[in-house]
């Protein structure tokens, strides 16, 4: 089971989140046409390497991660938030 | 003493008092300490159980959870619990057990008929014998092969109150696997630098192999005193951890004692999942056996478990045991039995001569050098073996009541081969040796292959230590009495097989011979992961425990490499068989998933409802405990003649505010809702990026920046997700935030001809036809309650949803009664609701079932031409655009007397064994005579008007149905208008 260090509600359990799939493909622009996102939904690499990933902390602060994590030892290098909270700095 | 084999006091059974169990039907005694195996042992009885293929008789080999042959049935108070280890089992007063795989009795079991067609049933004969003719294998030969093989019975029927089980979550530093020399050193020295630590040991006490050694019982109870007064630290006896499952979490599970049992009402187990920063194994080692024909007769026991019985339990494994080893360790044995006055037959050992050897003959022990067992004579028991040359030759015969064997001993290796350890061959100890990289844990003792128990008490220490400094601890050394030396050992001689005529067992479990192993390399079953799945070797709930490297070994020979080329098995979790309800806890039967109640769940419980589940939430079905359609179509009718109320709070509810918050869901709705003015509702559909449908529902604009979107109740977190993962990704510039409202909001309909009527006094705000048209939305007062009232309706009726804060849901709710009483109001559950929304052609999750698109649902006016939405481009594709999908279409019987069925396939008459649709939805009708339905029916709106069959062949049904537009009522809308 992986613990995923949240940012904002500190170590936590595999559980409490849901996998978003590969974190380095950007939805493609409105036009860009049916090859790009058959591409974007469809086609995955499935590296034995180091990967970047969402994950959505829905059981926790819901907010969305960008984690790197080794596939093949779960070893976790890096969660950061996939942006800032719009509308924080005005306290809202 | 408790059975005339018991020969002594054990440490675990002096001066406890007798218990009585029952194994298949004897009455039994044994001692207060005993496990089933020790106990059955005492008694003299050997033979526990007829193997899984053969059907050939077993007996105890091992004293621990190794166990691949004494597995026995419990029959407890709530039923029969199937393949239970003997030899982990500890008895207890009444215990009732019996063997397992045969019939009529364990004596003499008629399908043992298979050991002599042995020939017939070689490796993987199901593949090949049971081939043709074609019908015979799922009526004849698969009910007869499962007849015969397999182990315990599980007990058909279900109780209602099971032994109960829990779970509990445990946090801590480090947790140090096994309390042997190694894993109680390593506790003391972390528990003194004043980490947490869990120290969790599977035996009913800690000491692991230094209680087999009376020199060590000063040591081991003064590292013992030391860590009752360490206070991070936890001894966890019985807790045999069987998982490691990455990012420092393992699963454990802890077998109460009877006297803990009885303390928390009966609890037998505890799950246990830890969390720890650190993991120390010092899991210690396990003895392999030998393979050697009739390795496998009751009788022969592995040394380490006969000297275990020995100590433990006082019992002999033998009135005149033999020995067969290749290795010092286990003459140890051997010495204690002829210590407590045991007639030892002799030692066969292949190297010509030891240390021990030369101990053994100075007590009289005949031993045996450069010799092997060839042969054991005896089915229900050793009698006899056969002692050959190292070449084969036969040299005599001697007499004996048992035989301990000895293979030499390898690392328990199973949890850190979960961590990912590479396995290193040793070729003095002819053994793989795991290796573990610092970040994934440490190994220490007998597991990492250090011999002896001093050595591995330092080594436990040692890697204590590093583990200290990794957590930036440090700890003087303990005032510890001094260790008792290792004693010099000469070296082991490797030996893995005996050939010779009879069957010689590497997996004593799945009954798999050196021979099966052999055939799979004949056939090309050469690398180990397919020989074992050809042969099934290792696939046993022991997973190879004993036997597994030596069927490697059997394996590298037949294809002439290394051994150290072919590997070893790989130890998946579990590391030893659960019960499922262990796993389960209790997580089961009412507490199986949370429910989640409504705000007025009280009210309609009180009302007379019958409860549904749906999603986690207990919704009113119809508010009658009356089975039949009766009451659900007085509630339906109720609605279509005057008024109804119905409570809808389960429907998601997200609040979207922000700057952004229309140009946001312009993205995920495939309509457009910025231009919906404020005050008013759209209905929405939803897709998902590959074009099908995700969800529909209405969305109301409260304020420029300010919506309400409600969902499907059984979409709803759904919903949220895609839309929470699209804001901080997609559409991570936009300034929005939402908000899920679903428990905060009570929501009930009201709905009907006189359903004006009913809301008007509860508002002052006007809702006529002209102020409130059909679609508006205003925040007001309701009943003296700040709410929100949406002129939205599902049923087909004029209706009215107030939304209100839950804890006023009752005021409100009550208000409506009352003020609709005098139209006779009623309230309405799901069945009605559900009546309603067919005739009208409204959709739910039924017909939104993941493979339907907007098009198929006749929604495709609502894609905008203009401006982007998620799912538009593949929605554009054309395979979800062909004519033949599935469309929905409404649907009625020819015959006003026939029913309906959802799941029915929708058949043409000329050839009704293709099925062109089915029925999702189906109810009695008010509006229409007879039942109506909804269907999904290929090309379905251009058969409009067509007659079809609708089949159900598992009611044997056949129905005469016409197709019609799935908008049976009122398709003008001027009900919802008016």
């Amino acid at each position: 089971m992986l613990r995923i260090p949240c940012p904002w509600c500190g170590l936590r359990d595999e559980s409490e989140f849901r996998y978003r799939g590969d974190a380095g493909r950007p939805r493609p622009a409105a036009e860009a046409g049916l090859d790009a996102f058959n591409t974007h939904v469809y086609e995955r690499d499935n590296p034995r390497d180091w990967h970047t990933e969402w994950w959505l902390h829905i059981a926790g602060c819901r907010r969305l991660l960008r984690v790197v994590r080794h596939t093949l030892t779960h070893e976790i290098r890096s969660v950061e938030a996939a942006s800032q909270p719009q509308g924080a700095e005005r306290g809202r | 003493m408790g059975g005339p084999a018991r020969i002594g006091p054990g440490m675990l059974t002096a001066g406890s008092r007798p218990l009585h169990f029952r194994f298949d039907g004897r009455e039994l005694q044994g001692l207060a300490g005993d496990t089933l195996a020790s106990a059955l042992l005492a008694n003299g009885v050997l033979q526990v159980g007829r193997s899984f293929k053969y059907h050939r008789p077993r007996g105890i080999v091992t004293a621990g959870p190794e166990e691949p042959c004494a597995l026995v049935d419990v029959i407890g108070l709530h039923g029969r619990e199937p393949n239970v280890p003997a030899s982990t089992l500890p008895l207890s007063e009444g215990l009732t057990a019996e063997s397992q795989n045969r019939w009529p009795s364990l004596r003499l079991d008629v399908r043992s008929l298979a050991d002599r067609l042995a020939r017939f049933l070689p490796a993987g004969f199901y593949y090949k014998t049971f081939m043709s003719p074609g019908w015979a294998w799922e009526r004849l030969y698969e009910p007869l092969i499962r007849r015969a093989a397999g182990l315990g019975r599980l007990s058909a029927d279900l109780e209602p109150h099971a032994d109960p089980a829990e779970t509990v979550h445990d946090h801590a530093d480090v947790l140090v696997v096994g309390a042997g020399a190694a894993g109680l050193a390593a506790a003391c020295r972390l528990g003194g630098a004043g980490l947490r630590v869990i120290l969790a040991e599977q035996d009913v006490l800690c000491g692991g192999g230094t209680l087999l050694d009376e020199r060590w019982t000063q040591w081991r109870n003064a590292l013992r005193a030391r860590l009752e007064q360490l206070p991070t630290v936890r001894c966890l006896t019985r807790t045999a951890v069987l998982g490691a499952y990455g990012h420092g979490v393992f699963g454990a599970l802890e077998t109460l004692s009877a006297d803990e049992s009885a303390r928390f009402g009966g609890l037998r187990e505890r799950f246990r999942v830890m969390r720890v920063r650190r993991v120390l194994l010092a899991t210690g080692v396990l003895e392999r056996l030998i393979a050697f024909p009739g390795n496998d007769v009751p009788g022969v026991m592995l040394a380490g478990a006969a000297l275990r019985y020995l100590r433990r339990y006082g019992v002999a494994a033998g009135r005149r045991p033999a020995l067969f080893a290749n290795n010092d360790e286990a003459y140890e044995a051997l010495f204690a039995l002829a210590a407590a006055g045991v007639h030892c037959a002799g030692v066969i050992d292949p190297r010509p001569d030891s240390r021990p050897a030369a101990r053994a003959r100075a007590l009289g022990i005949p031993v045996h050098g450069a010799a092997l067992v060839g042969a054991v004579d005896g089915r229900h028991q050793v009698r006899a073996v056969t002692i050959t040359e190292l070449d084969g030759r036969p040299r005599f015969v001697l007499e004996a009541d048992g035989l301990l064997i000895s293979g030499g001993q390898l690392p328990a290796s199973a949890l850190a081969g979960q961590l990912g350890a590479t396995l290193e061959w040793h070729e003095g100890q002819a053994a793989f040796i795991p290796q573990l990289a610092a970040a994934s844990g440490h190994i220490a003792g007998g597991a990492r292959g250090v011999c002896g128990l001093a050595a591995a008490a330092a080594d436990g220490d040692a890697a204590a230590c590093a583990v200290a400094a990794e957590l930036g601890r440090s700890a003087a050394a303990l005032d510890l009495p001094p260790v008792p030396a290792d004693p010099e050992a000469t070296a082991l001689r490797p030996l893995w097989e005996v050939r010779g005529r009879g069957k010689a067992f590497v997996d004593l479990q799945n009954d798999v011979t050196t021979d099966d192993i052999r055939l799979a390399v004949r056939e090309g079953y050469e690398h180990l992961e397919h020989m074992k799945r050809y042969t099934t070797f290792g696939m046993a709930t022991d997973q190879g425990r004993i036997g597994g490297l030596v069927g490697c070994a059997v394996l590298a020979e037949a294809r002439g490499v290394p051994l150290s080329e072919v590997g070893a098995l790989r130890e998946r979790p579990f590391t030893q068989p659960v019960p499922f309800a262990a796993l389960a806890g209790a997580e089961v039967r009412g507490h199986f998933r949370p429910r989640r109640r409504l705000a007025l769940h009280a009210w309609h419980e009180s009302a007379g409802a019958t409860f549904v589940s749906a999603g986690l939430w207990l919704r009113p079905l119809v508010y009658s405990r009356e089975p039949g359609w009766a009451p659900v179509l007085a509630e339906a009718r109720a609605v279509r003649e005057r008024v109804g109320i119905t409570d809808v709070s389960t429907l998601g509810k997200i609040d979207v505010q922000g700057p952004d918050a229309a140009r946001f869901l312009d993205l995920m709705y495939a309509n457009t809702f910025s231009t919906v003015a404020v005050g008013r509702a759209r209905y929405g559909i939803m897709l998902r990026e590959d074009g099908l449908l995700l969800d529909d529902g209405t969305t109301s604009r409260l304020a420029a920046g300010h919506f309400i979107i409600t969902t499907t109740t059984a979409n709803s977190a759904a919903v949220l997700e895609h839309l929470e993962f699209h804001l901080q990704s997609t559409c991570a510039a936009l300034d929005v935030v939402l908000t899920d409202i679903a428990d905060q909001w009570a929501q009930f309909a009201v709905a009907g001809p006189r359903a004006r009527e009913v809301v008007a006094p509860l508002t002052a705000l006007d809702i006529s036809k002209e102020a409130f048209p059909f679609m508006a939305v205003a925040e007001t007062t309701l009943a003296g309650v700040p709410g929100r009232l949406f002129r939205i309706s599902f049923s087909g009726e004029l209706a009215y949803e107030l939304a209100v804060p839950a804890t006023e849901a009752l005021a409100v709710w009550s208000a409506l009664l009352e003020s609709g009483a005098r139209f006779d109001i009623r309230p309405y559950g799901l069945d009605a609701l559900n009546t309603l929304r067919i005739e009208k052609g409204h959709i739910t999750t039924a017909e939104l079932n993941g493979n339907t698109t907007a098009e198929d649902l006749g929604l495709q006016r609502l894609l905008k031409k203009q401006g982007d939405f998620i799912g538009r481009t593949l929605a554009q594709r054309a395979g979800l655009n062909a004519g033949e999908r599935l469309q929905l279409v409404g649907v009625r019987p020819a015959a006003r007397s026939a029913r309906l069925r959802n799941g029915s396939q929708l058949v043409s008459p000329a050839a009704p064994g293709m099925s062109l649709g089915y029925l999702t939805s189906a109810t009695p009708s008010i509006e229409f005579d007879g039942w109506v339905g909804l269907a999904l029916l290929s090309a379905g709106r251009q058969r409009i008007g067509e007659r079809l069959l609708a089949r159900s062949p598992v009611h044997a049904e056949e129905v005469e149905v016409q197709i019609l537009s799935a908008h049976m009522l009122d398709p003008e809308n001027t009900r919802v208008r008016s």
